[in-house]
């Protein structure tokens, strides 16, 4: 099996889609010619044309509210958004527009689309281009969140997510993109929507995380194990709307302690949720706090200080001695 | 009757060809004046060049050239009184230079530096946007701020080919023309928004005619000559004054430069391209002017790019030195007050945690 990084996987997605589905599209500024800021969708338009990959003119909603139209026409216009922090350019589009289409017209309209945007920071980008927006779009009825953070994750939940009936917005982590390559089948797989991963498994503690912060989070855990001793099940959640609910509560009833790290701000961040649906539904079985490890409620800062905002190890092994040792 | 966008012509304004020879009547700029033009011109090309070498060595992080649009960016900030308002994009050092905001803050942003979008108090500028024309509706608002508080300032922005491209510049143009507002929409056309050409980006002619619909008159400039660049600025910054309304600017230019140090312009555009423009440089071209005035020489060209290099040396000593800000300093900048949460998360922080 070949190995591949997250652009690679990601890329390869595209490309037997692309192949197999002639309704699909690519749309998005810069994504033809240059293959995408990151190279993502490198030699696409090169293989399928540009009525099939288009570059765009530089004006996020109407790219947006363009795969509404092309999507309720019967086409899978696969949209990118050059980095998450242009997404509020989209919000009437996203929320508004396409997360209640299904609904306003009771399942007359339906949009197979996916809105795809690099996110998450770590890298030294300028203002904006970092924000972990997941928040809002969990918020969103009608609007399915991918979060993948391994190059197997993310090639397999992107051909879920393009030939899923409705919109999905699918995020990937920045730092992640050429971080590790993993074993990646060339052929298409997916990987179901709406399932969590258990990384490692554990007794003593749950560690929920997703996306830009799986392997900071899942790295902490394996070293602590090392360390330390005692067991931490790691659960990537991979899709956080909709939210892989049994595996949560099948891992905290077992548990008892839990620890959600995300890479977001705070306050409404889906660490909230997480912890409100472990509340809801296994609160019993709690034998500490629910706890979070997660960027502070500042906007994201300038990157000379990005690293002290992160969710970093210290602050995950702090977090786990106080639940660990709480009586 | 139908009208055609065909039935417009647009005829490029220029005042220096690119010999230096003048093709029209020079605007009223004195001796003093046009050498202060060419310093500034100069040192901000020694100023890109020493960035990009930063960013390479690892002490700045992404950085987008401006070298090729020296005029555009001076000759119109030059036209501005300090106290007037000044709404930029991301490659506008030199503009945010010359309106008084000195260097070393341009380059403490690509630093990334936690204060780095502070300005010195008394300029009249935003920083940085990098939200592509997000200033375009806040220039607007300032100008309408103008006309309600009767300041006679005007408000100008920075917008590249690309921006005009977004809704909020055309909701700006509106706003402005119904409110005749004292509003510049100065627009950098330099062929490309990251790997895109201009004709990926409109259908029209020119970007100088996206005014029209909105009733906005509009006109296009060489960019890449710094007298006809000043010279329609001051005619828009006139006409704003004596509460005529928005005007846009169209400046023909080139971004010779990749469109970050992320980027790399090979994959798209080609190396005659890039050539045929050097040909149009306007610092080349403002000298020539000089040297035919005899007020330019060998001598003094040496000396002012010695002083180019010295001047470049202390801004970058002056941001390196600016104190490393913490992340905790930040915190008393997200409110007047922090919240009480704030406050327990920046006490953990402090804590190490
Ligand atoms: C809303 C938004 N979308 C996309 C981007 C990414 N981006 C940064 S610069 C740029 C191209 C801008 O081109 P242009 O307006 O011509 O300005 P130039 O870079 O040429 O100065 C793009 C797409 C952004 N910063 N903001
Ligand atoms: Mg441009």
């Amino acid at each position: 099996m070949p190995l591949m990084n997250m652009v690679e996987a990601i890329n390869s997605a595209l490309r037997l889609e692309m192949e197999r589905d002639p309704s699909m599209l690519i749309i998005g500024e810069d994504v033809g010619r240059a293959g995408g800021v990151f190279r993502v969708t490198d030699g696409l338009q090169a293989q399928f044309g540009n009525r099939r990959v288009v570059d765009t003119p530089l004006a996020e909603s109407a790219i947006v509210g363009a795969a509404v139209g092309l999507a309720a026409r019967g086409l899978r216009p696969v949209a990118e958004v050059q980095f998450l922090g242009f997404i509020y350019e989209t919000m009437d589009q996203m929320a508004s527009q396409a997360a209640r289409m299904r609904f306003r017209t009771a399942g007359r309209i339906h949009l197979p689309m996916v809105v795809r945007s690099p996110y998450g920071g770590g890298v030294r980008t300028p203002e904006l281009h970092s924000d972990s927006l997941e928040g809002l779009f969990v918020h969103t009825p009608g609007i399915k969140v991918v979060m993948p953070s391994s190059p197997y994750d993310a090639k397999g939940l992107l051909l879920s997510a393009i030939r899923d009936p409705d919109p999905v917005l699918y995020l990937e982590p920045m730092r992640l993109y050429r971080a590790f390559k993993e074993e990646v089948p060339d052929g298409e797989y997916t990987v179901e929507l709406g399932k969590a991963k258990v990384v490692a498994e554990g007794d003593d503690l749950t560690l929920i995380t997703w996306g830009a912060a799986a392997p900071v989070a899942t790295a902490a855990a394996a070293e602590w194990r090392d360390k330390q001793g005692g067991s931490v099940e790691v659960i990537d959640l991979r899709t956080v709307a909709p939210m892989d609910e049994e595996a949560i509560v099948r891992s905290v009833a077992k548990t008892g302690r839990v620890l959600i790290v995300h890479e977001a701000v705070k306050s409404g961040g889906v660490g909230a949720e997480v912890a409100a649906l472990v509340s809801e539904k296994c609160m019993l079985s709690l034998l500490a706090p629910i706890l979070r490890v997660t960027g502070y409620d500042t906007p994201y800062p300038a990157f000379a200080v990005e690293e002290d905002w992160l969710p970093n190890k210290q602050r995950i092994f702090k977090a786990m001695q106080e639940l660990l040792s709480y009586r | 009757m139908w009208i055609n966008p065909e039935d417009l012509t647009v005829t490029q304004w220029q005042v220096l060809n690119e010999a230096g020879e003048l093709v029209r009547e020079a605007p009223s700029l004195g001796h003093r004046q046009l050498l202060e033009v060419y310093r500034y011109m100069v040192i901000a090309r020694a100023y890109d060049e020493r960035a990009m070498r930063l960013q390479r060595q690892g002490r700045i992080g992404t950085y987008a050239p401006f070298s090729g649009q020296e005029a555009a960016q001076i000759g119109s900030a030059y036209a501005l009184e300090r106290s007037d308002w000044m709404f930029p994009s991301y490659r506008e050092a030199p503009a945010l230079w010359v309106h008084g905001a000195p260097l070393e803050y341009s380059l403490l942003y690509t630093m990334g530096h936690v204060f780095g979008a502070r300005l010195p108090e008394g300029v009249h500028a935003f920083p940085v946007q990098i939200i592509i024309a997000g200033q375009a509706t806040h220039v607007m608002g300032s100008a309408w701020a103008s006309t309600y508080l009767e300041d006679k300032r005007v408000s100008l922005c920075y917008l590249g080919d690309g921006a005009t491209s977004q809704g909020d510049f055309h909701e700006s143009l509106n706003f402005a023309s119904v409110l005749k507002l004292p509003a510049i929409y100065f627009i950098q056309n330099n062929q490309w928004a990251i790997s895109l050409p201009r004709s990926h980006q409109t259908g029209s002619a020119t970007f100088a005619q996206k005014g029209l619909a909105y009733g906005i008159p509009g006109v296009q400039v060489d960019g890449n000559d710094v007298l006809a660049v000043y010279q329609v600025t001051m005619e828009a910054v006139r006409r704003a004054r004596e509460g005529k309304g928005p005007s846009l600017i169209e400046a023909v230019t080139y971004r010779n430069g990749p469109h970050t140090t992320s980027d790399d312009p090979n994959r798209y555009r080609s190396q005659a391209e890039v050539e045929s423009w050097k040909q149009k440089d306007p610092i080349v071209r403002l000298r020539r002017y000089l040297t035919g005035l005899q007020i330019w020489d060998d001598e003094r060209e040496q000396a002012l790019w010695q002083e180019a290099a010295q001047v470049i040396e202390q801004v970058v000593a002056k941001a390196e030195g600016v104190p490393k800000g913490t992340l905790a300093e930040s915190f008393d900048y997200v409110y007047a007050t922090p919240t009480p949460r704030l406050q327990e998360q920046w006490a953990t922080l402090e804590r190490g945690r």
